[in-house]
């Protein structure tokens, strides 16, 4: 009865949403206000019939209803409560539902939030929202229903692919799908806008919270992904450039790029239209990573090898939306006035280079990844593009962007001067100077370039903190003065600073990791050591365990580090029977921001066992940055001009350095 | 969802249990040459895999290459032998970094070609933009009375 109940359902959100995506356009179209304001309402009500959907397949999988395919397929009896609820979306069907489950929240956000839109505006925005809503709808029920039964209700479930049963796992999609449909709201303002013909800057204020919340949650999302694989994968990798990874990346960097974009045209009014295609790409990026991810669906799209119905409906969804979008842009864009000037050297042009290496660097990680795919079905050849072709090709890019990035935020707007910016960024450049001075003198030599790394990341975390101290007046003006400015500067201003420091921490753990990472590959017996980086590991024997539906083989070893002791470390090898997989569980030791990796092999014959040790220095500041990006995020996200309805106040903005 | 499809490819392909790529039996004695082979390894494919190179990959063939480029370089092969002697067995599939080729034009070239195109365009506009542009044409006459019409009507008192 649940699985029917969940089924209908969706079925009425699809009737709901097929409402919604005519009414209000008409309504539009005939200046008629009741049908215009009819898009809140369906929207609201079609995020409570889509979760009243999403709750009935949670139940189906808690109490284990292997009546139910997707159920069968993926779950097991014996599985811990929380792999029963996650493993709703791991996998294909249940995943598309999380997928539209995410878009009718955010309809409903938009439906209950946006008071202040301009009606017709609303009614736009919802109703594109829904087509792209109504096309996913019927993708789940035509293809890839969840809800179907089995003629024969199998015993017992075939378990869920044992790598996934892992918290990082569990929380790593819908981070990342709130991150992906978050961009569908700035898509939905973007056609909606082409439609009406109109565009100014409240449409990038409208624009930006939507779009910064996303990025976040994509932020978040990408960081946890990696570190994911980081410990479970066992090869202690950080980034393998694959093209789930990319995938993922491709609409972080279009995304990226629009914040930047969307800044200009809220503040001066200038690069609509750029903005616009970038709130096109950002989304179309996402439906392309939606299908990448979802078990290298675009590779069956493009050989239409197994199930064409599905591969099918995928090609149309993206002709029409990406397509149709892009066709929209073409049509329309060019009838919206440009507005806004700037000189060569002005805040706007530092976000305009900002905008060409970014998307740049998009392009190059979108022909990295469908190249393959796309000479192999035209001429049938087959080469591979991994990660030696993306670190030649990507990083060139970033570091231009990341030297560029401090100057940004200390140029006013419309004419900057860039000499100025230099000279208040010296002291970022004599500290960048005597990080590598530093680094050359003390790090072993093995990497020409990294210390020039470890300079860059200097630069640009420096860069970020003489931002605020500029603005603040720390070290020129009375401290109580500097305290009144502190708290009167706008929290975006601190967001930039904060996010921007961020990704220079992402670089210097990237830098030390990829510089100064070192490893042992041995084979042990018990009571052996293998010392790495002044650590020093006795392997003290192995202990068989069992687990709730896994048995695992746990080796021991005591960790010291001259001579002290440090605690124990215990990687283990599980194998999951209902599958007859194996999965390695690698042993993690956190000192400070570096860690200790100890991951198990096979074992031998004559009793020992393989390992392989790492030592990875400040490796955490690879996601920590990422951390420290997303609460600029956050800061940013609450700043008052932001909020939407809450006008800013008179005595607040007199307070403001002037810009 | 991550990297499901690849770790589900690979289990599919009932790989040995999980454990690691490079075995401590395959290692060469000789830490450079070990070193040269790591090296190369992370250019290589694993053909069976997907998107993984040789010295990531658990599976038997990506152990069996291994041990060819360890073999190769042993007898006293170049990188660029070792990479040539495999391309010639396997074909070009087995390089992850493609060489640059008609084939790969596109590849390699498409995002310079648009970054340089992109900056030209952006100093090309900027120039422009020295020059006199629409907005700071002056006024027409009859657009002068209509301003002076509005701004007295404005200020009525004036």
């Amino acid at each position: 009865m649940i699985p029917e109940l969940g089924h209908y359902a969706l079925v009425l959100a699809l009737a709901l949403g097929l409402i919604q995506s005519v009414a209000p356009m008409v309504g539009v179209r005939m200046h008629d206000a009741v049908l215009m304001r009819l898009a809140s309402s369906t929207a609201l009500m079609q995020f409570v019939f889509v979760a009243f959907s999403f709750l009935a397949l949670i139940a189906c999988y808690v109490e284990s209803d292997f009546s139910v395919a997707t159920v069968y397929e993926n779950s097991h009896s014996m599985m811990p409560l929380i792999y029963k609820i996650t493993s709703v979306w791991g996998n294909h069907e249940g995943s598309m539902l999380l997928w539209v489950l995410i878009l009718s929240f955010f309809g409903a956000l938009v439906a209950g939030f946006g008071f202040n839109l301009p009606t017709t505006l609303k009614a736009g925005v919802l109703s594109v929202q829904s087509w792209i809503a109504c096309a996913f709808y019927l993708f789940i029920l035509v293809t890839s229903n969840p809800f179907l039964r089995l003629p024969q209700a199998p015993f017992e479930g075939r378990d869920l692919n044992p790598i996934l049963q892992d918290i990082g796992l569990a929380i790593h999609p819908p981070l990342l799908y709130l991150g992906y449909v978050g961009f569908s709201i700035a898509f939905s303002f973007a056609i909606a806008a082409l439609i009406e013909g109109r565009i100014d800057a409240a449409w990038a204020r409208w624009v930006r919270p939507w779009t910064l919340a996303a990025w976040i949650f994509l932020t978040i999302g990408i960081a946890m992904g990696s570190y994911w694989a980081y410990y479970e994968l066992g090869w202690g990798g950080f980034w393998f450039w694959d093209p789930v990874e990319n995938a993922s990346l491709m609409p972080w960097l279009a995304g990226t790029a629009l914040l930047h974009s969307a800044v200009v045209m809220e503040k001066r009014g200038a690069l609509k239209i750029w903005t616009l295609l970038l709130a096109i790409l950002a989304f179309s990026l996402s439906l392309i990573g939606t299908f990448l991810v979802r078990s290298g669906v675009l590779t069956s799209v493009l050989t239409f090898a197994n199930d064409p119905a599905r591969g099918v409906f995928i090609l149309a969804i993206l002709v029409l939306f990406i397509g149709g979008g892009l066709t929209l842009f073409a049509w329309r864009a060019p009838m919206l006035k440009q507005g806004g000037l700037f000189a060569p050297i002005s805040r706007e042009a530092a976000l305009v280079l900002n905008n060409l290496f970014l998307t740049t660097a998009c392009l190059t990680v979108f022909v990295g990844t469908l190249y393959p795919l796309a000479l192999e079905a035209l001429t049938g050849e087959k080469i591979s593009v991994g990660p030696p072709f993306f670190n030649l090709t990507f990083a060139p890019l970033f570091v231009p962007l990341l030297l560029v990035m401090p100057f940004g935020p200390l140029m006013a707007w419309k004419r900057g001067d860039i000499l100025g910016a230099a000279q208040r960024l010296m002291a970022a450049f004599g500290m960048a100077i005597i990080a590598i001075l530093l680094t050359f003198a003390v790090a072993d030599r093995s990497s020409a370039l990294a210390p020039f790394g470890i300079g860059l990341a200097a630069f640009v975390m420096i860069g970020a903190a003489v931002d605020i101290v500029e603005r603040i007046g720390l070290f020129r003006l009375p401290l109580s003065v500097v305290r009144q400015r502190a708290a009167g500067l706008p929290r975006s201003t601190w967001g930039t600073a904060l996010a921007h420091f961020g990704i220079a921490v992402t670089l210097l753990g990237i830098v030390c990791v990829s510089a100064w990472a070192t490893e042992r590959i041995v084979a042990l017996k018990p009571a052996e050591t293998v010392s790495l980086a002044g650590y020093e590991l006795k392997f003290e024997g192995i202990a068989r365990r069992s687990g709730p539906n896994f048995r695992e083989l746990a080796a021991k070893f005591t960790v010291k580090k001259g001579g002290v002791p440090l605690g124990v470390m215990e990687p283990s090898k599980r194998s999951f029977a209902s599958r007859g997989t194996t999965t390695t569980e690698a042993a993690l030791m956190t000192r400070g921001v570096s860690q200790l990796y100890l991951s198990l092999g096979d074992t031998n014959n004559d009793g020992s066992i393989a390992v392989r040790l790492y030592h990875k220095p400040l490796v955490l500041l690879i996601w920590l940055g990422a951390v420290v990006m997303a609460l600029g995020g956050v800061l940013s996200l609450s700043d008052r001009r932001l909020r939407i309805g809450a006008p800013k106040p008179a005595a607040k903005s007199a307070m403001q350095p002037a810009e | 969802m991550w990297r499901v499809a690849l770790v589900g490819v690979f289990i599919s392909l009932a790989m040995p249990a999980t454990g690691l790529a490079v075995q401590p039996d395959e290692m060469l004695k000789d830490p450079v040459l070990e070193s040269r082979a790591r090296d190369l390894s992370r250019e290589l494919r694993c053909m069976v895999c997907q998107n993984q190179s040789i010295d990531d990959s658990e599976a038997p063939l990506a152990r069996d290459l291994r041990l060819l480029v360890r073999e190769r370089l042993t007898k006293g092969d170049s990188d660029r032998q070792v990479l040539d002697f495999l391309v010639s067995r396997y074909g070009e599939f087995v390089l992850l970094r493609p060489p640059f080729e008609w084939k790969t034009l596109l590849l390699w070239g498409l995002p310079p070609a648009v970054l340089i195109a992109g900056a030209i365009a952006l100093s090309v506009k900027s120039l422009r933009r020295r020059t006199p542009s629409p907005e700071a044409d002056p006024l027409s006459p009859d657009e002068e009375r209509r301003l002076s019409t509005l701004v007295d009507t404005a200020n009525p008192d004036h």
